[in-house]
């Protein structure tokens, strides 16, 4: 059964049309990589997935039922900036998950259940390689490190679908590596479906096994918002294949594609 | 020759040139001061500096004749209490408030315009009120420094939690928080360190209605000493009860500073570097 399905999606803001007529089928364990010009919706239709915009017209359903039009506990996420907590050690924002979870009240833990919720914050940060930061407070942590850590606590609650918003856009090429290693690595080894915004063509291209691209059928020159984005392609993608080529010339100038000169 | 706005004064000029302007006050009080004793031994606008420090020694060591209490202690006593009070109870109050209403939004509707509105009242006009209302007692001058800091605190609080990134909020959402774990875990936590940074602004006004309200009615305390000699022109005493008063407030400052750099090491100005 689809993780996700959108039938029939629009999005408008009054008179402006931002996503129109989505129809999509995810399956549970696939790796989506979403890309589009900016300002084609991509991010709307995350927001959506997140529960923090609702559909204006259509069905989105997680799991065959409506999405939860608020935020939840089922659908991870990870930002570009501000992901994690900054008045946490990096301990403290893994641990915050279980103590959310556990203690309705007091949102802490103490004794036997603080020891055990511990271990398996302590497992999660060494599983993103961040054991030996277990202390510091995330201005003390580099960008990618910093995204490392709001991994970790994203997978924390083991989520049906981790949310990933243009996650290493603002790291350096080298980390960026790293990191596409890192969620490749998880993805792999939980079994997870992965649903991630990129406007890096190849980034989209190395870590999806599938990738939709979203854009604008019609334009209206008078009424630059009179239509929305759609799906205009859906590429099945087998992972260490490039393909860039096998995309037509013209979707891909409306695409930036700055690290497409880069060498593998 | 590099532009004045390139050029930095070393540690030890630094220091020499902060406290300059310090030396050139007191050396421009002394050298009036002694002009006019010198024509008059018995002037009292003036008094020179030893004759304060023999005030002051008088003041913070000898129990008064009327009441039997050592005069500056008493009214350290009696008006660090008043402030403190008024203050913490802010402190608390506006923690509560602030954080609520910047977190949700039926709060923030239904409060901001009122909070708004009653931050525009001067204090200081509904001192009379207070004291029909509470007598002139402790109470009405520990509600006035309230009312007097409390409403723009709640403004600063309410602020500061709406300048938390929105991503937090919907992270800590995914992460299964409730409205309440998100106030207590989430909203509270970052904007205690800002509470302290309020309460220091604060507390310049907080001095100002605490000092107005002696003036007018009390029995004791800094405010009430300085506007009691001030009938006889007792600058003896006035000039050190103000600079005694400064340092109180200089204290208060430091350690709402230290305060945060102790508690919050995430805190810009926190350890954690």
């Amino acid at each position: 059964m689809s993780v996700i399905e959108a039938r029939g999606l629009w999005k408008e803001y009054d008179r402006d049309v931002v996503l129109e007529d989505i129809h999509l089928n995810v399956a549970a364990g696939d790796f989506v990589t979403v890309v589009g010009a900016s300002g084609c919706g991509k991010s709307t239709f995350l927001r959506m997935l997140l529960g923090e915009e609702t559909p204006t017209r259509g069905e989105l359903l997680l799991d065959g039922r409506p999405m939860p039009e608020e935020p939840g506990p089922d659908r991870g996420v990870v930002f570009q900036k501000y992901s994690v907590f900054p008045h946490l050690t990096a301990l403290g924002n893994v641990l915050l998950a279980e103590e959310l979870e556990q203690a309705a009240i007091t949102a802490r833990l103490l004794g036997r259940a603080r020891r055990e919720a511990l271990v398996r914050a302590h497992e999660m940060l060494e599983r993103v390689g961040l054991g030996s930061a277990a202390k510091k407070y995330p201005s003390q942590l580099s960008g990618g490190m910093q995204q490392r850590l709001a991994i970790a606590q994203a997978l924390m609650k083991n989520p049906r679908i981790l949310l990933l918003d243009e996650p290493f856009g603002a790291l350096d090429p080298g980390i960026r590596k790293d990191m596409h290693a890192l969620i490749l690595e998880l993805w792999e080894r939980l079994e997870i479906t992965v649903f991630m915004v990129t406007h890096d063509l190849k980034e989209g291209f190395d870590l999806g096994t599938r990738m939709l691209v979203f854009d604008k059928t019609r334009v209206d020159p008078h009424a630059p918002n009179a239509y929305g984005a759609t799906i205009t392609y859906d590429i099945p993608l087998q992972h260490g294949a490039r393909s860039t080529d096998r995309l037509p010339a013209t979707m891909l100038e409306g695409l930036p594609s700055n690290h497409d000169e880069e060498s593998n | 020759m590099r532009r004045l706005i390139n050029q930095r004064p070393g540690r030890v000029l630094g220091a020499v040139l902060a406290l300059l302007p310090f030396a050139l006050v007191v050396l421009a009080y002394m050298t009036a001061s002694t002009a006019r004793l010198a024509e008059n031994p018995g002037d009292k606008l003036l008094p020179s500096l030893i004759s304060m420090a023999d005030a002051l020694v008088r003041l913070a060591t000898e129990p008064s004749r009327r009441t039997g209490e050592i005069l500056l202690w008493a009214d350290t006593a009696a008006s660090l209490a008043r402030l403190m009070t008024g203050v913490a109870i802010s402190m608390v109050l506006a923690l509560i408030v602030g954080t609520a209403t910047g977190l949700i939004p039926y709060l923030r509707r239904s409060l901001s315009p009122f909070l708004a509105a009653l931050a525009m009242i001067p204090p200081l006009s509904i001192l009379p009120i207070l004291f029909i209302t509470f007598g002139v007692g402790e109470l009405s001058k520990v509600v006035l420094i309230i009312f007097g800091i409390l409403p723009f605190m709640i403004r600063d609080l309410q602020q500061r939690v709406e300048e938390i990134p929105g991503e937090q909020f919907v992270k800590a959402q995914t992460l299964g928080g409730s409205t309440w774990q998100i106030l207590l875990r989430v909203a509270i936590p970052q904007t205690l360190p800002r509470l302290f940074d309020a309460t220091r602004l604060a507390l310049g006004a907080a001095w100002l209605f605490l000092i107005a309200a002696e003036a007018i009615a009390a029995e004791n305390g800094l405010g009430y000493r300085i506007f009691l000699v001030r009938r006889y022109l007792d600058m003896q005493t006035i000039l050190p009860y103000v600079a005694w008063i400064t340092l109180l407030a200089f204290v208060l400052d430091w350690l709402l500073r230290r305060l945060n750099y102790w508690f919050f090491p995430w805190y810009p100005t926190g350890r954690a570097k």
